[in-house]
């Protein structure tokens, strides 16, 4: 089991949660070019060892999470809310 | 090379089994070869073999990191079928289903190939209407296929929860000559076979650098010494990524994720067929092994991951699929689980491709249904490396089918590799 | 062997006497026996048939390891095969029987196998069976699947009942500060400490009592020691098996609750899966005694030494008369001391030159530098030849008549735990065994796991191992240190195999699989070098006890083939779970009709009680059809359509996903995901909207309110409700985080009904405070109102069709679902209307060639489904970029919807058709049919569907429906998928 600390609900299961996928990827504006869309849906990294990705608190907050976290070992490093206004407003409540 | 077979086996009985010799070389690498191969899988393995059998190309090398058939070959669910539709992937998986029905004979290896059926159960007239259309599809391609009401299925599994299911059974869509095999045996056998033609098999050899010149792939370091190649094929599914970026090619179309595998004790005969489903979120497949064990698995555990351990929520999950179409497996119990690292691509489909890199080729991308389509994979990937040229089944099985709209996803689950099956 | 229960010894209960039958036959045992103490001290000697071979088997140890007393315990319905008779506590009236033999295992005709063996080397079925012997004539698979059917029969171990299993399982979750596993002296060391410090502590122990191999000890007072822990306020949980240790120190552990007692009721559960996530963990699993290869080294009467020892002085069983030990260790002659004093005759065997000991019994005879040779005997063991250690090959010096041979080849740590979290072990030459691996997840291990022998060395690692624990959870900084690895007064000496100097030897690596010596040399001459290949190949380790015992000689055999160390040749992974658990557990309650949870809306009842057949929608149950005077569905749905298109229904649409939407930027925001204008939608209107994916494929649609500047009630789909609320929480919180909207799911909050048919109006009317509300020109076509109903309850009405007649769906508080419902039902009958499901309810879309689920099937674009013209040309969505890339791009060729007729009008078809050209029917075909139903409208079948080219190429043409699953194939014309009132003025009325 993977526990993930949320930083609204604490430290949960995994099973809590959903994976998102690569948290690196910039999407490209809505009028940007099918080569660039096409980069950032269908093309990845795919990394080995520390990757950030997003989970979505699905059945908890339902915050969408920043989460830094070995694909070999499963370690994570840190959690965030994905939203830079959420960011400061748990940083606040530190 | 003795040949397998009864007398052989009696004559060596009377022996003390002194009459065998190594089933494959265990060759000193050369500096060279017509084609290298790096991975020692089932499809490394059969590409080989095709490649020598079918092209007679020579000086051909298989590199394996670890143990040949160490991944994802020797972890799987072992289910054989050609359940397929889209345009392509359908002639291409019946090819494979073809080659095993005659591969025990075609390498002198019982592969174990078991036609048993694959029962595909379905819970809803709007379930029975898309596998209507997806065996309807099959069967117009002269392939098997046929929809079992409630009545034959109960003929035919009496044991399956008809009484107390969430999701009543109403039927299943079953494929006759589908099945499942003996998994090692099939890289052993492609190995022995490949091996028998002059491939060279090297062990324990991990590719560790890629040196590129002109646009080509002019060598590769390994663990046992610098090789060149005039053609380079990888074969490495679950592992792709790190090959095509040692070859400083940037992003594929793949995302590396793990699925559990799950393995009972043995008991005499309780299933007869390959059994699967899918509803209510749950997606399930079973058989039991010639050995005694039932063999089982679900989706993948959800999150990308290289590690070939699972977690205890799938494992939970799958108890619980299994539990909910067989409700007599309660007091079986598990022996073993593990989880192996699956390419998982964009559309569930796979890549057999050319490369940005004119001497490098590409098979990849299997998802979790590797297993069955080995044969077919390299017999395909052979023959797009010795004519350059892809068949037409696959002719659209490459890296641009995204860019270009080439829909190939059978699942309909879109561009997140996690959905794909 | 003759074993018998002898006076003075043991911890079982005498004044509680156990009858248990075993092969249909009335036996007796002792409270506190298991059913292989009870079965040793009747001294039936043989319990089990192996594998392959079908050799008798005895019990061969007194644990988890068990290889050779696999027996099936129960009947009918609760028959449990291959259960261990070493770990199956006695109970009164515990059924047990052999099992892999036939007959019986005293006399099983499989046997033959063994007369045949040489010829069923390791991997023989690799070799043959493909064709027609001698020479594997034929082709295909059909020959195999002849043998294959036999080989299936005479495989496997028990046989599993095919009846549901009665039995109830649970789930439990916990949490502790640490957790133990393990309740020997390491183990309950480190429980101590632990608790002595205030931690919340969890020990773990898979057996009925607590001490680990203490309980061998005649001193050791195992309750004394519970009361102790338990004083101490750890949490001890026995009977529970700690069967995997997963990521982030969450463990998983089965608690046996009612496998040692008779019990035939359901309120207690068999077994409990519990999940627990442990600050620390410290694993105290101690070690598995390893036997030694030699010929014929499985004949019943063969255990381990250690297991002797616990069946005397727990249970009071002395396992035979005349004892021979062979041994490389120390571990030995503590057991030789306590069977000589409980009257045995025990010789040992060493294969060391000389040891010192203290407090050894001189009178007990030891031949050093001998070794075991070759067991004499089949059934049971009549005497043992011995070879000189010295002298390689063996050869037999001398024959000592026994009943039982006693083996130790040394301890291998239980380091199962920490292989699952994937450490690799490390090989200890001193010791000749794997040691437990570095890891820095926050695992300890102690005791004999870690390699400690003597019991004070286990305690203080235990002490150590708590110390360890509280410093990596940052509560102490205290120093500590593990005592040494090892431990006896001399040292081991490798002895793994004793070579049998004649051709076809039973020497035996793994008892279950009856793998031999011979099998290994075999697989390493074929070129199976590699660990894993070796275990594939001759499926070393690969049985019930997963190589517990035997493992580690299949390595060694390898190794001195290879000349290469153990190290070298390496070991395997060990998976999860540690001993087997059953599959009941692990799904606890979550079966049958609870294996996923049931959605129903507020009306569910209200709909059962109107007489509605239901139908699984994902986890939903919604309305099929509500039959009438014993109507089938489709006279029931086809009288609903008729009544909707003539008068008037009412319809359950609650498990629509509903989505409040709300914030200044929301307007954008829906803008931005739909791909149809949303920007100029005004107040008080909805708008029908389709969604894509990124990849520029329908992802879904549903339609939008806008309730006021800034705020919208958004509809999805059934199926893609929750997916749909997360791509938007997603799209908010990851990629457009400036927009300033707030999503929330209201699709629990609001109950909605559909009112459908030309008197619809009237109906509403009837229901409402204010009747004028829902006037044409105060409630146009695609508008929407809030108004109160009769009883002045507050709901909102939406002017929409899904089946192409005047329509209305009422959205209302979900509590007052049931007096909306009875209010308008009651109108409903008025006009002679009725209920419908949703059966009618895809015959009315069908008709009007409106697409769902079936349509949109993931690999569909909003062009193919004929919507394209609805997509904004103005404005960037979600998917824009990219749903005309390439081939995507709408084109003649592309499959697009159509509606079908059959041309022969008494014709019926069905969904999942494959429609052709007339003189090309094959392969993929050019479209497909994808929704059907009889329309009462028409008075024939009629569907929508795909065909390359669409209508444009094929209005008014005869294609083919191709079914041939169903035995099926007509004639279709293809027609406009708009099949009934196609310019909308219906629903405009």
């Amino acid at each position: 089991m993977i526990r993930i600390k949320c930083p609204y609900c604490g430290e949960r299961d995994h099973s809590e949660f959903t994976y998102g996928g690569d948290a690196s990827i910039k999407y490209p504006s809505l009028d940007a070019s099918e080569s660039e869309w096409t980069d950032a849906i269908f093309f990845r990294k795919n990394i080995k060892g520390f990757q950030k990705e997003t989970w979505h608190h699905l059945n908890g907050c339902r915050m969408w999470l920043e989460v830094e976290r070995s694909t070999i070992t499963h370690e994570i490093k840190s959690v965030k809310p994905c939203h830079p206004d959420l960011q400061k407003l748990m940083e606040l409540k530190k | 090379m003795t040949k397998f077979n009864a007398w052989n086996v009696f004559k060596n009985g009377l022996n003390g089994q002194t009459g065998w010799s190594r089933q494959w070389r265990d060759p000193e690498p050369q500096s060279s070869y017509n084609v290298i191969i790096i991975g020692g899988g089932l499809h490394g393995l059969a590409t080989a073999y095709y490649l020598a059998k079918n092209h007679n190309v020579k000086k051909i090398a298989v590199l394996e990191k670890g143990w040949i058939g160490g991944g994802n070959a020797g972890r799987n669910t072992t289910i054989i079928r050609s359940n397929y539709m889209m345009p392509g992937s359908h002639e291409f998986y019946e090819h494979s289903l073809k080659l095993w029905e005659n591969l025990s004979h075609e390498l002198n290896y019982n592969v174990m190939f078991s036609q048993r059926a694959h029962v595909s159960l379905f819970h809803s007239p709007g379930a029975k209407d898309a596998n209507a259309r997806r065996y309807n599809t099959m069967r117009l391609h002269g392939t098997d296929g046929e929809l079992w009401d409630l009545n034959t299925l109960k003929k035919n599994i009496p044991h399956l929860n008809y009484d107390d299911a969430r999701f009543p059974i109403i039927g299943a869509a079953v494929q006759r000559r589908a099945g499942n095999a003996r998994h090692d045996s099939a890289v052993w056998g492609y190995a022995r076979a490949a091996d028998s033609l002059g491939v060279d098999i090297i062990q324990n050899c991990e590719v560790t650098g890629i040196t590129r010149k002109n646009g080509n792939i002019e060598s590769l370091q390994t663990s046992r010494g610098v090789m060149k190649g005039n053609k380079i094929g990888f074969a490495v599914a679950g592992n792709t990524s790190l090959l095509w970026q040692m070859a400083e090619l940037g992003n594929l179309p793949i995302e590396s994720h793990k699925l559990q595998a799950f393995v009972t004790e043995a008991v005499k005969p309780f299933l007869d067929h390959v059994v699967v489903y899918g509803v209510g979120g749950a997606h399930f497949y079973i058989s039991q092994s010639d050995k005694g064990s039932l063999v089982f698995g679900g989706d993948l555990d959800w999150y990308k991951s290289y590690a070939q351990r699972g977690n205890l929520p799938m494992v939970q999950d799958v108890a619980e699929a299994a539990m909910a179409i067989l409700p007599s497996i309660g007091r079986l119990r598990l022996l073993r689980h593990w989880a192996g690292v699956m390419d998982m691509s964009m559309d569930g489909t796979f890549f057999i491709c050319k490369t940005p890199i004119s001497n490098l080729y590409l098979n990849a991308g299997w998802n979790y249904g590797g297993f069955k389509a080995s044969p077919a994979s390299g017999w395909y990937f052979a023959d797009l490396i010795a004519n350059e040229q892809p068949h037409k089944y696959i002719q659209h099985h490459h890296l641009k089918r995204f860019e270009q709209g080439i829909n190939l996803d059978e699942r309909g689950a879109g561009p997140d590799p996690k959905l794909h099956g | 062997m003759s074993s018998k229960r002898i006076d003075n010894f043991g911890k079982i209960n005498r004044d509680k006497i156990i009858s248990f039958s075993w092969e249909k036959k009335n036996y007796f045992g002792y409270e506190g026996d298991t059913l292989a103490s009870a079965l040793l001290a009747n001294n039936i000697k043989i319990v089990g048939r192996s594998f392959k071979y079908h050799r008798p088997r005895g019990i061969m140890s007194c644990g988890v390891e068990e290889s050779g007393a696999l027996v099936t315990i129960g009947s009918f319905e609760k028959r449990d095969p291959n259960v261990r008779a070493t770990s199956q506590e006695l109970y009164q009236g515990l059924e047990a029987s052999g099992q892999n033999a036939f007959p019986n295992v005293n006399f099983d005709f499989g046997e033959i196998n063994n007369y045949l063996s040489r010829f069923f080397a390791a991997g023989f079925y690799y070799k043959t069976f493909m064709g027609l012997p001698p020479f594997e004539w034929g082709s295909g698979t059909s020959i195999w699947m002849f043998f294959e059917k036999i080989i299936r029969k005479a495989a496997g171990m028990g046989k599993l009942s095919r009846l549901a299993d009665p039995d109830s399982y649970e789930h439990a979750h916990d949490f502790c500060d640490i957790l133990i596993v393990g309740s020997g002296p390491a183990g309950i060391a480190a429980a101590k400490e632990a608790a002595d410090k205030k931690l919340d502590v969890i020990l773990v122990e898979q057996d009925s009592l607590l001490g680990g191999d203490q309980i061998a000890e005649k001193e050791f007072d195992t309750n004394k020691t519970l009361d102790e822990l338990k004083n101490l306020g750890v949490r001890v949980m026995n009977r529970t098996t700690a069967f995997g240790l997963y990521d982030n120190c969450v463990i998983g552990l089965i608690e046996r609750i009612t496998d040692h007692i008779y019990y035939d009721k359901k309120e207690i559960p068999r077994q409990r899966f519990w999940t627990i996530r442990a600050k620390h963990i410290i694993v105290g699993s101690g070690s598995l005694e390893r036997h030694i290869a030699f010929n014929n080294n499985d004949i019943p009467g063969v255990m381990t030494v250690n297991a002797a020892k616990h069946y005397l002085n727990r249970y009071g069983v002395l396992t035979g008369k005349d004892i021979v030990i062979a041994t490389n260790n120390d571990s030995v002659y503590n057991t030789a001391d306590l069977l000589s004093q409980a009257g045995a005759n025990v010789i040992i065997l060493d294969s060391r030159k000389e040891i010192k000991l203290d407090n050894f019994n001189n009178n007990i005879q030891v031949k050093f530098e001998t070794v075991p040779y070759s067991i004499n005997g089949s059934r049971k063991i009549k005497s043992i030849d011995i070879a000189d250690a010295k002298h390689q090959p063996y050869t037999k010096i001398d024959s000592i008549s026994c009943d039982q041979v006693l083996i130790s080849g040394g301890w291998s740590p239980a380091v199962h735990l920490l292989s699952h979290r994937g450490v690799k072990a490390k090989w200890n030459a001193e010791n000749l065994c794997f040691l437990p691996g570095d890891t820095k997840e926050n695992i300890t291990m102690v005791g004999s796991a870690r390699g400690i022998w003597n019991k004070s060395d286990c305690i203080k690692s235990g002490i150590a191992g708590a110390l360890d624990a509280m410093n990596h959870m940052g509560l102490s900084k205290t120093n500590y240190f593990f005592p040494k690895e090892g431990g006896w007064s001399n040292p081991i000496q490798p002895l793994y195999e004793v070579k049998y100097n004649k051709s076809r030897s039973k020497s035996f690596v793994d008892y279950q699989h009856d793998v031999t010596a011979d099998d290994v040399r075999l697989a390493h001459r074929e070129g199976f070098i590699s660990v894993e290949h070796l275990k594939r190949y001759t499926t070393l380790g690969m049985a019930n006890d997963q190589g517990k015992m035997g493992n580690i000689i299949g390595l060694s055999l390898m190794a001195d083939l290879l000349d290469k160390d153990i190290p070298e040749v390496g070991t395997t992974v060990f998976r999860p779970p540690y001993t087997p658990i059953s599959i009941g557990a692990l799904a606890g309650r979550n079966v049958g009709k609870h294996f996923r949870p049931l959605r129903v809306t507020p009306m569910h009842q209200w709909n059962l009680d109107n007489g509605a057949i239901m139908i699984d929608v994902g986890l939903y149950q919604r309305p099929w059809y509500f039959p009438k005077n014993n109507e089938t569905l489709s006279e029931a749905y086809i009288r609903e359509t008729t009544t909707v298109r003539k008068s008037v229904g009412v319809c359950d649409v609650t498990s629509l996903g509903k989505i409040a939407i709300q914030g200044p930027d929301a307007t954008e925001f829906i803008n931005r995901v739909y791909s149809n204008a949303f920007a100029k939608l005004p107040i008080g209107k909805t708008r029908y909207g389709i969604m894509l994916r990124d990849d520029g494929i329908v992802m879904d649609d549903g339609t939008s309110w806008r309730l006021s500047e800034n705020e919208y009630l958004m509809t999805t789909s059934t199926a893609q409700a929750g997916k749909v609320m997360s791509w938007l929480e997603e799209l908010l919180q990851t990629r457009w985080t400036d927009l300033k909207v707030n999503v929330t799911s209201v699709s629990e909050q609001w109950a909605a009904a559909a009112i459908s048919g030309p008197r619809s109006r009237e109906v509403i009317k009837n229901c409402l405070e204010n009747p004028s509300l829902i006037e044409n020109s105060n409630l146009p076509f695609m508008g929407f109102i809030s108004a109160n109903l009769k009883d002045g309850t507050p709901c909102r009405i939406v002017r929409i069709s899904f089946s192409g007649e005047l329509g209305y769906e009422i959205y209302i508080g979900s509590d007052y679902a049931n007096s909306m419902m009875d209010l308008i039902w009651k109108e409903v009958q008025n006009y002679h209307g009725c209920l419908y499901g949703l059966e009618a309810l895809g015959a009315l879309r069908v008709e009007k060639g409106h697409v769902t689920g079936a349509e949109l099937d993931g690999r569909v674009t909003i062009d193919d489904a004929g919507l394209g013209k609805m997509a904004s040309t103005k404005k960037s969505y979600i998917g824009s970029a990219m749903r005309s890339r390439g081939t995507l791009i709408a084109n003649k060729d592309r499959e697009q919807l159509v509606g079908f007729f059959p041309v022969d009008k008494k014709e019926t078809f069905d969904a999942g058709t494959i429609v052709c050209e007339k003189n090309n029917i094959k392969g993929s075909g050019i479209g497909r049919i994808t929704s059907v139903t009889h329309s009462p409208e028409l008075d024939h079948w009629i569907g929508i569907g795909f065909v390359q080219g669409g209508k444009e190429k094929w209005n008014n043409k005869t294609l083919i429906g191709s079914d041939p699953v169903r035995n099926k194939q007509m004639e279709l014309e293809v027609v406009s998928p708009h099949m009934i009132d196609p310019e909308g003025k219906r629903m405009h009325a």
